[in-house]
């Protein structure tokens, strides 16, 4: 089998054993383990992950100040700079908060995305042309993805709370209000599935990213899609009792986790996906969502000259000084006129 | 040394993967790609680890014996004190963004140019022996043990790099290759790992001041031969006090300015606009090199170099430094220099002794970079130019990698430009190939050796490319930048790519338009060459 088949068979399968699992486990009466112990760990092997791995992150230091300068640097006052410049490259906290705060929220940088193709040219070939023009696609399918998962998630709450939070049912009414079937299609929950289905497209389709993928990145796509297909057979077809997963979700949410009869079986398969995708995300390249706050080459201003950044672990460096050049020189320098500190 | 093929041989890129997983494929060591091993002697210079002679066609690289504890210790250092290399390590999600905006991938089609894949070398690596996945999984956790085919691998496609940082621009996460390229060539040096053009540099400048190992006399002479120049041609004596005390100025300048053309028409240019504020400066023959190889190879070797700078303004006693026009220099002045060394209490906050200007965004670096320096002149109406001098001239300008994405030095250089040509003479490369998506020079980074010239042409591809439209369009005859190395290695480029494209500084151009009192009058500008209106063509259209 070859590297791209390993890579990609491997998790399809993990993916399907997983929901395999969950059915095996639910139909052999284990809704105790796949309802409340499974998720109880998930959550806290997503925060202790998440917590560890980010204080790894934190203690090493950050000895350079070295941000990409994606713009006009401060300058001579009469050298302006506009907006969009502070933001993409920053002299301080406040312009560094807006280039984080825009990468973070809207992408910047996948926004800035271009592709780039070789125009052949057939009687000529040094003649050939290399152009390159802005590409959005991939930007387009990343802000679809996170922003449809962040509201699927947001949605979620209700499930825990009670009462629910005003925010949520209005958030709910907003993603529902395309209203031509019954129960009201969550266009987010759509969108979900369409995006990650785009992304693991463009994997399986492009030579070069085919050829970069892991199984690493195979998986929480087919992990993602296995979850947002679940929950939508749950939702559309294979309708479950809501009130009894609102029980048990109320449950765990108040640290009372009951286990009520006769939620069907693809709930839990849906439960089981979603704790996976928990317990693996410190472990993971999804760690980049916290990451990037973290990434020294955005969240630095780029004020190395008027303000000084300080390396906690610099040290003193061997080097010749002027004196060694002097005496290796002296005489042809007098010879030269050039002045010496030393006439011997 | 392997015979460079043809532009037309050259430009047929395949950009389709092979058909063996790149973990599989054993990467093939091409002459023409590669730079030769570093020298021992130089290696002495410096104190670098396992001096030997060994080639890189060998099979043997004569690795010593511990090599790999010594990298993988290597590794562990960097992860506790560069955050940047763990979260680097960690985070990247493989999306592919920066895949096609990488020089040498556009040159090559060799995915392992991807800068993805291209840290995925070294990721690899991480994987397997500082992460569980990987120690358990290995390869289907994408990691791979550390063998001495990797570490060929890492020294093959690390300086298949010029740490331009393109891709970190347009990464969603920041993720900066060019630090992790020079972490890896760092752990590679650990191991005596090294590449002879790099080396030789910086042992030379280590040992004497300056990459192109000149002594003292030898500098003088060079600086004296250039000021005479300068006086044959404007009958303007331009000379430099050399190693004076009590200067106000340290003038700074890559050696590259004052060793070749066309960087030493780019020199003359600097002591006549000097000469015409008749500035307080002076230049030394200690720290007589701007650039920094030495950072090329590693942090602290970076900073040995560095260190000339600070030292000598101190002992000649000056208030600040100017610098001139380099790329890489100006990264490390801008981004290391004051952490290295700060903070510097002995020079002053600098303040233009023409116009008064304090350099606002300069005060504790107290280094002024000459396109600021100058814009503020011309800025306060401070200089007298004739832009019709350079009406020969239709430039395009490159932003040069360091400048632009260490730095954000875009504005500068274009006013100097507006205000030196004629209208209408300067004209911008397509959008998406200028400023801080310029494309690199392809030679940069230690990597401007002859033996790798198929690699260097092929990485400048880009660069050359898009020059070449501008010329076919507009009829562009010069490319003008503020890098040294970029008019050591962009003529070589052109007259592969584009024939009869001439490489300039920006200097160059002010110094040639200053309009002196007492100066002859002018017929060529400083290269020589006849000013529209003399010479040989002036005469044929008069007698037609």
């Amino acid at each position: 089998m070859d590297f791209f088949k390993r890579h990609f068979l491997v998790p399809l399968i993990a993916v399907l054993g997983l929901v395999a699992l969950a059915y095996i486990g639910v139909k052999a009466d284990l809704t105790f383990v796949f309802g409340v112990v499974i998720p109880y760990l998930a959550v806290l092997i997503f925060f202790e992950g998440l917590i560890f791995r980010i204080i790894s992150w934190a203690r090493s230091p950050v000895p350079f100040k070295i941000p990409s300068t994606c713009a006009q640097g401060k300058s001579l006052p009469w050298i302006k700079r506009s907006l969009a410049d502070k933001l993409d490259n920053p002299e301080n906290r406040l312009q560094v908060f807006g280039r984080m705060a825009l990468e973070i929220l809207t992408f910047r940088s996948l926004f800035r995305n271009t592709r780039s193709e070789l125009q052949p040219n057939q009687e000529k070939p040094e003649d050939s042309r290399l152009i390159h023009w802005s590409y959005k696609w991939l930007w387009l399918g990343a802000i679809a993805f996170h922003y449809a998962f962040l509201i699927v998630i947001l949605r979620h709450i209700r499930f825990f709370t009670q009462p629910v939070p005003h925010f949520v049912t209005a958030l709910a009414e907003a993603d529902g209000f395309v209203q031509f079937y019954i129960p009201t299609v969550y266009l987010t929950g759509v969108l979900l599935v369409v995006a990650v289905t785009y992304l693991l497209a463009r994997r399986l389709y492009t030579p070069t990213l085919r050829y970069i993928s892991l199984a690493a990145d195979y998986f929480p796509l087919l992990l993602i899609m296995a979850i947002g297909l679940s929950g939508i057979l749950m939702r559309y077809f294979y309708k479950v009792d809501i009130a009894a997963v609102k029980q048990l979700a109320v449950g765990l949410a108040t640290l009372r986790p009951v286990v009520p009869d006769g939620i069907g079986v693809i709930f839990y398969i849906h439960l089981f996906l979603v704790c996976v995708l928990f317990a693996y995300f410190p472990f993971s390249k999804l760690m980049h969502a916290p990451g990037v706050f973290f990434s020294p080459s955005r969240n630095t201003a780029g004020d190395n000259r008027w303000k000084l950044h300080v390396n906690p672990w610099n040290y003193p460096v061997k080097f010749h000084d002027y004196m060694h050049q002097e005496d290796d020189y002296r005489e042809a320098m007098i010879e030269a006129g050039l002045p010496v500190e030393k006439e011997k | 040394m392997a015979k460079l093929p043809t532009p037309a041989e050259l430009i047929q890129v395949n950009y389709k993967p092979p058909a063996q997983g790149w973990m599989d494929l054993k990467t093939e060591l091409r002459p023409g790609y590669y730079v030769n091993a570093a020298a021992p002697k130089w290696m002495n210079m410096i104190d670098y680890p396992f001096p030997r002679a060994w080639s890189v066609a060998d099979e043997d690289w004569k690795l010593p014996e511990d090599w790999k504890e010594r990298v993988l210790q290597g590794i562990q250092d960097r992860l506790e004190r560069f955050r940047s290399l763990k979260v680097f390590f960690d985070i990247c999600v493989r999306c592919g963004a920066c895949a096609d905006k990488c020089h040498f991938f556009l040159g090559t089609g060799d995915p392992k140019n991807m800068p993805v894949l291209r840290a995925e070398l070294m990721r690899s690596v991480y994987r397997r022996y500082f992460k569980t996945a990987g120690k358990l999984l290995g390869e289907l956790a994408g990691a791979r043990d550390l063998t001495e085919d990797v570490i060929k691998e890492w020294f093959y496609y690390l300086h298949q790099c010029t740490i331009c940082r393109r891709c970190s621009v347009f990464c969603p996460y920041g993720i900066d290759m060019a630090e992790m390229t020079l972490l890896g060539r760092e752990l590679l040096a650990s191991v005596g790992l090294n590449i002879d053009w790099a080396l030789a540099s910086v042992a030379q400048c280590y040992d004497k001041g300056s990459h192109i190992g000149a002594t003292p006399q030898a500098f003088k002479d060079m600086i004296d031969f250039m000021a005479e120049e300068n006086e044959r041609i404007t009958g303007i004596s331009t000379p430099v006090s050399i190693n004076r005390k009590g200067a106000e100025i340290l003038f700074v300048v890559p050696s590259g300015d004052y060793f070749a053309d066309p960087g030493s028409f780019n020199f003359m240019g600097y002591l006549l606009l000097l000469k015409y504020l008749d500035l307080d400066y002076t230049m030394s023959t200690y720290a007589a090199e701007g650039g920094n190889f030495g950072w090329f190879i590693s942090h602290e070797m970076g900073k040995r170099l560095n260190a000339k700078m600070y030292e000598e303004a101190k002992r000649l006693k000056v208030k600040w430094i100017l610098g001139g026009e380099c790329g890489h220099m100006w990264r490390v002045c801008n981004q290391y220099m004051p952490t290295w060394w700060g903070p510097i209490d002995f020079l002053e906050e600098p303040v233009s002794p023409i116009t008064g200007t304090k350099f606002e965004n300069a005060t504790v670096h107290k280094m002024v970079h000459i396109s600021e320096f100058t814009a503020d002149l011309f800025r306060h109406g401070k200089l007298k130019v004739d832009p019709q001098r350079n009406a020969h001239i239709k430039l395009t300008y490159h932003d040069s990698c360091n400048t632009a994405r260490g730095m954000g030095i875009f504005e500068e250089p274009r006013y100097i430009i507006n205000q030196v040509l004629p209208e209408g003479h300067f004209f911008e490369m397509p959008p998406n190939t200028i400023r801080e998506k310029t494309f690199c020079c392809g030679s940069s980074s230690g990597i401007n050796a002859n033996e790798n010239m198929d690699i260097r042409m092929l990485g400048g591809l880009p660069r050359a490319n898009a020059v070449k439209y501008v010329a076919e369009k507009y009829g562009v005859n010069h490319l003008g930048c503020i890098c040294a190395l970029d008019r050591a290695t962009l003529p070589t480029l052109m007259q592969y790519w584009v024939p009869q494209m001439e490489v300039t500084g920006i200097t160059e151009m002010v110094g040639n338009a200053l309009v002196f009192d007492d100066e002859l009058e002018r017929t060529t500008d400083l290269r020589d060459r006849d000013l529209v209106g003399f010479g040989e063509a002036a005469e044929e259209e008069e007698a037609e």
